[in-house]
């Protein structure tokens, strides 16, 4: 809901949004745990990408995966189905 | 040419359906609903209709199929009774929250334990706060009727909820009447096509009812009370002017019947308020003066017009085929709470009968009549609620 409205008559009958980038604010920020790429074992599967709940991980142009941090909630879901185990979670720090 | 055919409330619900040109139907058989969704099958398999009939494995699932196609924009019909109402129950919510037209048939059955098939309204009145609307049939051809005016009440722009159109089991559901089919183009003139005004659309994505925070949500709740409070407005226009155009009219939201003088008014629902009548001359053979009236639809509840009534009855006496256990039948708690703040407010006596199919004649609501006559003249109800006909 934007909260520009002031009033009930400006509103829908129905709470409506479009899809836009984290409208929930910066989820990266949920996260106890943090996922890094060794790029050395990476095999380009992009499995990780395909799994990610959080269209979280971008395919680059060499098939490997980039991970943005600010949306990223660190599930683990892309370390867990890793083939080669090529994604670690890290606990963050602070 | 409008056409007189004899046939079930359940085979009736399907032309009707058909006759509303629905678009969408999904469907989950349960005793004794089944057959409507029987015949809406015939006439798609058979090219009657130009229908999407989705066959799903739960009525969950049938209610939450007719809210993702009434969101598509299409008009979507399904029917069910009982149990299957009672699993739909989390959908229902959804579908009115989400403020889609969609209309569903509840054949009313008993709900189990113990196990039953018959009539009682115990399943439709227990969604009684789910944001839909419900209407009440006393015949065949009110059924039909009724369907066809729920989804131009529905997909008003000043309404946008969902509605039951609720008939009883067997006792309409399997039950043979003549029943008048209008003309298709005289219907098509009465029910335009629907046009939603939110369109699921993968070219144009939207998400639609995600969620609010408490500084939005309670305004979204007032907006479907005022969409039920237009709903008692538009309820009887809608009505008269069907009325005008085929020939058949209810009263809006109360079916009247000798009420004009009547000391003492029968609230009923449903097919009791044709017993109600019948017994309602045979009373006044007596020189007992009493109305009946129907409740045709109990949500929005007609608040206003029982109000109107009790300005020169002196006593009410509602017939629930319902319990609401640890307290009385619905239809006695929402009269006696419309009428409460009445300066000089009538006695009101319920009364509980036809629980689980138990025949209620036009005999038993004469013997209703004069233990309520007998109380009117007392002045005083000696007995809150009243079990008619139980076992000694």
């Amino acid at each position: 809901m934007s909260s520009s409205l002031k009033s009930r008559k400006e509103m829908p009958l129905t709470p409506l949004s479009s899809p836009s980038v984290g409208s929930m604010g910066k989820t990266g920020s949920w996260r106890t745990f943090r996922p890094e790429v060794d790029n050395s074992k990476c095999t380009r599967c992009t499995i990780c990408w395909i799994y990610c709940p959080d269209a979280a991980i971008t395919r680059q142009d060499d098939d490997s995966p980039k991970i943005d941090y600010d949306y990223c909630k660190g599930c683990g879901i892309c370390a867990n189905e890793c083939p080669v185990k090529a994604i670690t979670m890290e606990r963050e720090e602070g | 040419m409008a056409q007189m055919i004899i046939d079930t409330a359940n085979h009736i619900t399907g032309y009707a359906a058909r006759a509303a040109r629905v678009k969408v139907v999904a469907a989950y058989p349960i005793t004794p609903q089944t057959t409507i969704v029987e015949k809406i099958a015939e006439f798609a398999e058979s090219g009657k209709m130009d229908v999407e009939y989705i066959r799903v494995e739960s009525e969950h699932s049938a209610m939450v199929a007719c809210i993702g196609a009434a969101a598509a924009g299409a008009r979507a019909f399904t029917a069910t009774s009982a149990h299957g109402l009672a699993l739909m129950h989390e959908a229902l919510h959804w579908a009115s929250g989400s403020r889609l037209p969609i209309v569903m048939a509840v054949v009313n059955r008993a709900m189990g334990a113990p196990w039953s098939i018959w009539s009682d309204f115990s399943d439709s009145l227990s969604q009684r706060d789910t944001g839909w609307m419900q209407f009440y049939c006393a015949d065949n051809q009110e059924v039909f009727d009724t369907v066809i005016q729920a989804y131009r009440l529905c997909e008003d722009g000043q309404v946008f909820l969902p509605a039951m159109v609720c008939l009883e089991g067997f006792i309409l559901s399997h039950t043979y009447m003549p029943v008048k089919i209008p003309d298709q183009d005289k219907i098509d003139g009465f029910l335009p096509s629907y046009k939603s005004g939110w369109i699921l659309d993968v070219n144009r994505p939207v998400s639609h009812a995600n969620l609010v925070s408490p500084e939005w949500y309670m305004e979204f709740r007032y907006m479907i009370q005022s969409a039920m409070e237009n709903a008692k407005r538009i309820i009887p226009e809608i009505d008269r002017e069907y009325g005008k155009i085929f020939g058949f009219e209810y009263g809006g939201l109360i079916e009247k019947y000798k009420c004009e003088d009547a000391d003492l008014i029968l609230l009923t629902m449903g097919t009791m308020g044709s017993d109600a009548k019948i017994a309602v001359d045979q009373l006044r053979k007596e020189g007992l003066k009493v109305g009946s009236a129907r409740v045709r639809v109990f949500r929005p509840f007609p608040v206003e017009q029982i109000r109107k009534l009790s300005e020169q009855a002196q006593m009410l006496a509602t017939i629930d085929r319902h319990i609401s256990f640890g307290m009385e039948g619905f239809l006695a708690t929402e009269t006696k709470a419309s009428i409460f703040s009445l300066k000089d407010p009538p006695l009101v006596a319920g009364f509980i009968a036809g629980l689980g199919g138990r025949d209620v004649t036009s005999k038993t609501i004469e013997e209703i009549a004069k233990k309520s006559i007998k109380w009117m003249r007392l002045g005083r109800v000696e007995k809150e609620t009243e079990w008619i006909d139980l076992r000694e």
